[in-house]
């Protein structure tokens, strides 16, 4: 078969996983005791890749450059995780889950993977049950769901607005007791700074203390990447701080295949930047577009004068309003999916209807659902006439109680009270649906390496939905890898211990030191943030929320000049071997530097729009998305081959045999 | 907003560390605390100076890694907040502010303002888990009914981001807060009675080893806890323990 082999069993649609279980081959318990698994990052798909691996035997270590595993940016997660328990009795099923999820994302997910995902998504809720995350709960006693973006039934389990963080802690309690027992090394305050291979294999890594600066090596017989997504090439998003994709990016310069880099989730609903020292962007969720309506000023005028400060919002007559979603798309209105909400809101501000002083914000106002809701609750608390103004506090309690915590956040943030005044909201980069290739097994195209959770590229296609993020990373943690991975195994029995004094060990270890030498030079001029903000300039203005023949060519021209700068003048104070957080920076905006530019190519050469992806070239005559089946039904997956610019393009066409492909339309 | 700032610099665990007093302008009200710090390390950068080290990670008050004594408190003057939510508008123009990594035997300085928070981790894995196996072979998640609550209740405890200024703020340098919030979230839900004399007695002698003080009833780290974690949790705790030691 050719490299591209994505390994889906044969037989139908629902027996595929059970069956594919039934015939890997597994690893006896004694010898899993000589196996050595590296596992690197501990959010939700590695810290619970981590300990059900140490539960079966395998002895792990984990990597994560944060100073504990609970830290992953799995925790910042907020709405929830979808589960086709059918709890509620409202008809859903692992099918629905699996065909909701396969048309989120535009027809380019893999129907094999999908349908897994969706038929293991059970099994994910009893286990963190049994560990005990505290989820929401009805007054009987179980399980309470709540309904999440696009779909029909209610499939979301929540533990209030922290759901990722109470998920993340259970992975993390089951790693503490693997190493409590011996079976997990923790190695915290550790990057990953390139993969070691051995006749083709994925037998290890170099890894860099955070604290001392020491280069170590550390050998295994297989290696899982679950470090995330790639979000941070665009300096803002609501990623961590910390977030890269380095650990990605050294594997796919030893070979693993990165696919559809250009498949980047952009949320409607964010807090906008406020200036230039803005360091991070941070996510209102999703559901708040239930009952804010979206607007901008419909005269340019009234624009500007709110962008000087000498018009506010609440002054602005309904006419002169113009409820720019309604407009567009009045059968969904405000609830439209994130990625046309997006697109939207872009139009407006570039057409210079923007608010804030940046001119790049629209509003999301709650007065509408104040007074409607203020109306309900007088009349249902027996007070037939009320005043406007009984209306509107019995309206604000009403709002307090469905999102009063992230009101609070906002007033915190931006130091207005949205009680009071229309929200300011913005799109900023949240998710990458893009990541390393992997076949169905979740193994890359370096034999032994893994790929799992947002790094690698397999479930959402080319749009993510809500709450299913949660929902892959886990899965892939608790119940693909630890089969998959055995199968690999069982071919490593009698390897033994890998030792770490080979040539290849010595030849990775002499790369890694040689690039950091290069970094540190520093005679540079310009900080790594510099380059950074510059870098997501280019991205964000010309790979964003649309993107053009003409502007991708220019990124990749512009990334690839910017890079050579990087090399050239860029300066690393400090030194090698010891903590150095601006060496860290380095190391992360040089990669990025490279994954920038074959993010730009990818969606140079992908000329169709879908999902994330908006072509402008590639629109219907009202502007939306125009999909292209028979040319683009395919994953691209980029092979490495030196400069981004000579990456060789490969293709998995994607078969849709249990599913109807469609256009999606929300007019 | 012009400001003085007198951070404390230390260069590794075993290097004596001090006092630095620096000088900086043109902050602006809407920047969070750790931006105007980036404004700092840009311009030493500039300058060719050494930047500031300080842990931060989410910058959206949820991941913990952020931490800063600043002017006396953690996380400085505001409620209910962690460094990375801190705004600059809570400071005037002209002011001096103080910042110092937090201050706690168990909490070792690694640089700057960058502390060792590992004594936690070993804290939580003294037993701070309940012992399933994950390979999804449970039963039900709905086979187990739990008052709505007690799940509250165990969700409030859980909420806790391991971030340290409980221990920060206490004059015993206590982590009773901590280990009582994991202890309570297990205590409070039917899944953690199997295992409850053991944890509370392991986590509580893992606590005791890493050399935090104990808990005199001040009530600081309450008031100074970002996502405030109740002191309730630490008489949950201190029950717990006392019937463990009975049955145990």
């Amino acid at each position: 078969m050719g490299i591209l082999d994505s390994k889906v069993p044969s037989g139908p649609l629902a027996d595929k996983w059970t069956n594919h279980k039934n015939k890997i081959n597994l690893v006896n318990p004694a010898n899993k005791r000589n196996i050595d698994i590296i596992v690197v990052g501990t959010g939700l798909a590695g810290g619970s890749a981590a300990a059900t691996l140490a539960e079966l035997g395998y002895n792990v270590k984990t990597f994560c450059y944060q100073d504990s595993p609970r830290r992953a940016h799995s925790i910042a997660a907020q709405g929830g995780i979808n589960a086709a328990k059918n709890y509620q009795g409202d008809g859903d099923s692992s099918y629905r889950l699996f065909y909701d999820t396969v048309k989120g994302g535009d027809y380019r997910s893999r129907e094999a993977n999908v349908y897994r995902l969706a038929e293991v998504s059970g099994q994910i809720i009893d286990q963190c049950v049994a560990q005990g995350v505290p989820f929401a709960r009805e007054y009987g006693g179980l399980l309470d769901n709540r309904s999440f973006g696009g779909v029909l039934v209610s499939r979301t389990f929540y533990a209030k607005g922290q759901t990722g963080q109470q998920l993340l802690l259970g992975a993390y309690s089951a790693m503490n007791r693997q190493i409590n027992r011996g079976k997990i090394q923790p190695f915290n305050r550790h990057e990953m700074m390139d993969l070691v291979k051995i006749d083709g294999k994925a037998r290890g890594i170099i890894a860099r203390n955070l604290i001392t600066g020491e280069i170590e090596r550390h050998s295994a017989h297989a290696v899982v990447l679950a470090t995330g997504g790639y979000g941070n090439v665009f300096f803002l998003s609501t990623n961590a701080m910390g977030s890269n994709a380095m650990a990605a990016w050294r594997a796919h310069r030893r070979g693993a295949h990165f696919a559809n880099p250009c498949f980047t989730q952009i949320h409607p609903t964010c807090i906008p930047v406020s200036g230039d020292h803005q360091s991070k962007l941070t996510l209102m969720s999703e559901s708040l577009r239930n009952d804010g309506r979206i607007w901008v000023p419909s005269k340019e005028a009234d624009a500007q004068a709110i962008r000087d400060g000498k018009l506010k919002p609440t002054s602005i007559n309904e006419e002169d309003r113009d409820y720019f979603l309604e407009r567009r798309y009045p059968a969904f209105g405000n609830l439209v999916p994130r990625d046309v909400a997006s697109r939207a809101a872009k139009e407006r501000c570039d057409a210079g209807f923007g608010v804030n002083k940046t001119g790049e914000a629209v509003y999301l106002d709650f007065d509408a659902a104040i007074t409607r809701y203020g109306h309900e609750k007088a009349l249902t608390s027996g007070h037939k006439e009320a005043t406007d103004k009984e209306v509107r506090t019995y309206g604000e309690e009403v709002i307090e109680t469905k999102y009063g915590n992230l009101f609070q956040m906002y007033e915190k943030i931006v130091d207005e009270n949205p009680y009071k005044t229309p929200m300011m909201i913005y799109p900023a980069v949240h998710y990458t649906m893009g990541g390393l290739w992997v076949d169905y097994n979740l193994q890359t195209t370096i034999e032994g390496c893994y790929a799992a959770g947002e790094a690698n590229f397999s479930d959402h296609g080319a749009n993510r939905l809500g709450a299913s993020a949660l929902m892959q990373g886990l899965a892939d943690g608790y119940f693909v890898l630890p089969y998959t991975i055995g199968d690999y195994l069982s071919n490593d029995i009698r390897t033994g211990k890998i030792p770490t004094d080979s040539p290849e060990f010595d030849a990775a270890e002499k790369e890694v030191r040689e690039r950091m030498a290069k970094l540190i030079n520093g005679k540079g001029t310009h900080s790594v943030d510099y380059y950074h903000k510059i870098l997501g300039k280019i991205m964000w203005n010309k790979c964003g929320m649309s993107r053009n023949v003409k502007e991708l060519q220019e990124a990749i021209d512009e990334i690839s000049a910017l890079r050579a700068d990087f090399w050239e003048n860029v300066r690393v104070p400090g030194s090698i071997d010891s903590k150095n957080q601006e060496l860290e920076k380095a190391g992360r905006v040089a990669d990025f530097l490279e994954l920038g530019e074959l993010f730009a190519k990818d969606a140079l050469t992908r000329n169709e729009s879908c999902g994330g992806h908006f072509r402008e070239e590639y629109q219907t005559p009202e502007g939306e998305a125009l999909r292209d089946d028979e040319n683009f039904k395919f994953v691209s997956s980029w092979e490495y081959k030196g400069e981004p610019k000579d990456a060789v393009l490969h293709k998995e066409e994607l078969k849709y045999e249990n599913i109807e492909l469609k256009t999606r339309s929300y007019k | 907003m012009k400001l003085t700032l007198k951070i404390w610099r230390q260069k590794d665990a075993n290097s004596k560390g001090k006092m630095m007093d620096y000088a900086i302008d043109g902050i602006d009200g809407d920047m969070s605390f750790l931006e105007m710090m980036d404004v700092l390390n840009e311009n030493l950068n500039n300058k060719g100076e050494e930047p500031v080290e300080f842990d931060h990670d989410c910058r959206e008050g949820i991941c913990g890694s952020c931490s800063l004594q600043i002017n006396g408190e953690p996380h400085g003057p505001d409620r209910l907040v962690t460094t990375c939510q801190l705004h600059m508008r809570k400071f005037n123009d002209g002011d001096t502010i103080t910042i110092e990594p937090f201050r706690a035997k168990a909490f070792p300085v690694i640089k700057d303002l960058i502390v060792d928070r590992t004594a936690f981790d070993r804290i939580q894995q003294a037993g701070g888990y309940i012992s399933v196996n994950t390979s999804g072979n449970t039963q039900d998640a709905n086979s187990i009914p739990i008052d709505k609550h007690d799940a509250d209740d165990a969700f409030y405890s859980a909420a806790c981001i391991g971030c340290g200024a409980c221990v920060a703020a206490c004059k015993n340098a206590s982590a009773m807060l901590f280990t009582s919030a994991k202890i309570s979230q297990y205590a409070l839900l039917p899944q953690g009675q199997v295992e409850a004399v053991d944890r509370v007695q392991n986590m509580v002698r893992q606590m005791d080893l890493e050399g935090f003080g104990n808990c005199t009833n001040t009530g600081a780290c309450e008031i100074e806890c970002p996502k405030g974690i109740s002191l309730e949790n630490i008489a949950r705790m201190n029950r717990e323990y006392l019937s463990a030691s009975v049955k145990g």
